[in-house]
């Protein structure tokens, strides 16, 4: 079946934010500190309303009576479109605040972009993410070069977290035909060229940490594709039993 | 035992116009961080606009004991206040 | 969430010794419905009991965190999902109010953390016990929570500022939860015959505990008369209890659920509810640790405070280098 661009460009924007979310969710109740545990959940109430933003925008553009809940719940492994980098486990603080970091600086340009594309079902869900986004970053780019710039402890760990994740992010730039026809469609935006932006905001932040851009690693790609490492199977195992065990319920 | 941050308190701007208002506290590594936290903890219900944060130690209050001398002189004051002039009913705003 | 059981450990001593104008003219203002403030003298025995309420209070909110903690990654829609965890990231942000009204009357935070990993804190009994499906969120939303609303909006009126103040901010907030759980409630009981299932399962295991959750019985608790006197306490717990119950009976009968009590009757003279004996050995034994969770509570509690050590230190650490550049 051939896909349609318009459609799998809202379901990758909303499994993005989708499974990220869910990861954030996982820290309620662990943070090193209350005020922490606070900020995380509000990160990951963002990102569960963006989810429920574009999959509902999916849902309505597919129009065979989808909606976001069955797109969330009711698809599998193959079918989901997340980038890698978002399903990676949480690890320890280090690792969640890397990944959100290199996640929402791209994420916010990303928006920044759309915000201006000429489907206005994009751009105003865009313009109005932009806000929780920039927060996301900036709050994120404040843990790293704390975390950077701290103690011994604080430094390797941030040096072990990079050191893992820096390979999921040229995913992140990488277009496909889908995402070709997405732009020419008046939905997409073109993430290549995001690039150089991106750099140069994280290269600030890597300063600022003390520390040093990780030398560029194997890629290791296929999310958008639905080829996912195996923590995503057991994230959506996790979230997607109660739905899945009364398929006829309400809730 | 180990540490917490320190006690930063938390004043609040519900709206343009209005006065920054105590709000509460939060713990925070730094001022820049007491925002953050502030924001995060204190306006999840569009509680704000605009944020300050202090640090605990860094406010000097008044003596409670001393409520007397700093606080009743005004007391008797009242000709300091509009209603204490009685006015002609003809006059009806002033 | 919290309620009142916690008065029963023994009452803090009063202190002898301690200037008798002062402490008529304490009893006088705080007979006379004022406030007082942090830095106001208070009779010592005044001071610790407010910090253990109030810091039982903060720990009540924060192990409250896992019971529905326990089902925000399973929640089985994306609005209910962001419901449960905005709800649950409350219940830490009401226990940071506390912590840091409890702040004023000279405790530190660690401390107050302190108590509570080592145990020698208490917290409210109710989360010890598991939530074991879906509808588990749904009655502690509304019988919890219903049951700790009752204790808190009078705890408004409380005679310490700064704790009446975050009482104020957490009513305010609270005010939606108990009607989340209700939401949910409805949903499965409209729903299908395995939802209708798992709600009446959650109403059976959740009616008692919340029952307890008002404390012992009036003649059995110890800190109740000088609780009042001092206004940390606005209302018995018995009185909580029936006023509880008489609220909660018909929200149950509105559901098609039965309340697990057979000796549930209307009392026409009374204008009120009887219902039956309640069982305080079950209530002793979860109060000193014999709940099913409460190992697993305290230790992820634990495991989070420690866990996150290395992260106050470091963001210590950069603002005293930051410091210090400053001054260079």
């Amino acid at each position: 079946m051939r896909q349609d661009p318009i459609m799998q460009s809202a379901l990758r924007l909303g499994d993005d934010a989708l499974i990220l979310g869910q990861r954030l969710s996982e820290w309620c109740g662990h943070a090193p500190t209350i005020e922490v545990d606070l900020s995380l959940a509000n990160l990951g109430l963002d990102l569960i309303g963006q989810a429920m933003h574009f999959l509902g925008l999916a849902g309505d553009i597919e129009g065979q009576g989808r909606d976001a809940d069955t797109l969330a719940f009711f698809r599998t492994d193959l079918d989901f479109t997340n980038c890698l980098l978002v399903e990676q486990p949480n690890g320890d603080f280090a690792q969640t605040m890397t990944r959100q970091w290199l996640y929402s600086t791209y994420q916010q340009l990303l928006f920044e972009a759309m915000a201006g594309v000429e489907d206005a079902r994009f751009a105003e869900v865009a313009d109005k993410a932009l806000k929780e986004v920039r927060y996301h970053a900036e709050l994120s780019a404040d843990w790293v070069i704390r975390l950077g710039d701290g103690t011994d402890v604080s430094h390797q760990k941030m040096v072990d977290a990079l050191g893992w994740l820096w390979r999921f992010v040229p995913e992140l730039f990488q277009m496909d035909e889908l995402d070709s026809l997405a732009v020419e469609a008046g939905v997409g935006v073109d993430k290549a060229a995001l690039r150089p932006a991106y750099d140069a905001a994280i290269n600030a932040v890597f300063e600022e940490a003390k520390l040093t851009r990780p030398d560029d690693q194997r890629t290791l790609t296929g999310g958008r594709h639905g080829h996912h490492s195996e923590h995503l199977g057991h994230l959506l195992a996790t979230m997607q039993h109660i739905p899945r065990s009364h398929p006829d319920a309400r809730w | 035992m180990s540490k917490d941050w320190p006690l930063w308190e938390v004043f609040i701007r519900a709206k343009g116009g209005l006065d920054h208002k105590h709000a509460g506290s939060v713990h925070a590594p730094d001022g820049e961080m007491a925002v953050n936290h502030a924001r995060d903890v204190y306006t999840r219900r569009m509680e704000g606009v605009s944020i300050w944060v202090v640090k605990s130690t860094d406010i000097v209050s008044s003596d409670p004991d001393a409520a007397g001398q700093m606080f009743e002189p005004a007391k008797d004051k009242i000709y300091r206040h509009p209603t204490f002039y009685e006015l002609p009913d003809e006059v009806k705003h002033m | 969430m919290y309620t009142t059981e916690l008065d029963k450990s023994r009452p803090v001593d009063l202190q002898t010794g301690e200037p008798k104008d002062l402490v008529d003219a304490f009893e006088a203002r705080v007979a006379a419905d004022e406030f007082i403030e942090p830095k106001d003298w208070m009779p010592e025995a005044y001071r610790k009991t407010l910090i253990r309420q109030i810091s039982q209070h903060a720990h009540s909110e924060i192990i409250g965190m896992y019971p529905e903690g326990n089902w925000i990654t399973r929640a089985p829609s994306l609005q209910r999902k962001a419901i449960l965890l905005a709800k649950v990231q409350d219940e830490g942000g009401h226990g940071l109010y506390l912590y840091c009204a409890a702040e004023t009357l000279g405790a530190s935070r660690d401390e107050m953390v302190d108590a509570l990993h080592s145990g020698k804190a208490k917290y409210s009994t109710i989360f010890n016990y598991p939530t074991l499906t879906w509808a588990d969120i749904g009655a502690i939303g509304w019988l919890v929570d219903g049951a700790a609303i009752m204790n808190q909006v009078p705890l408004q009126r409380t005679s310490y500022g700064p704790y009446a103040r975050a009482m104020v901010r957490v009513c305010k907030e609270e005010s939606f939860h108990q009607r989340q759980g209700y939401s949910i409630m409805l949903a499965l009981a409209e729903g299908t015959d395995a939802q209708r299932r798992m709600a009446q399962d959650a109403l059976n295991r959740w009616w008692w505990p919340s029952l307890m959750m008002f404390g012992p019985p009036d003649d059995a608790s110890p800190n109740t008369e000088r609780s009042m006197r001092w206004r940390i306490k606005r209302e018995t717990n018995d009185e909580l209890r029936q006023k509880f119950v008489d609220a909660t009976v018909p929200q149950a009968e509105l559901l098609g659920l039965s309340i697990p009590d057979p000796d549930l009757t209307w009392n026409e003279t009374r204008g009120a509810y009887d219902f039956g004996d309640i069982d305080w050995s079950e209530f002793y034994a979860v109060v000193k640790g014999e709940g099913m969770c409460a190992k697993e509570r305290i230790t992820a509690r634990k495991k989070a405070w420690d866990d996150g050590a290395w992260v106050r230190e470091a963001a210590d650490a950069y603002e005293a280098k930051k410091q210090a550049r400053n001054v260079a």
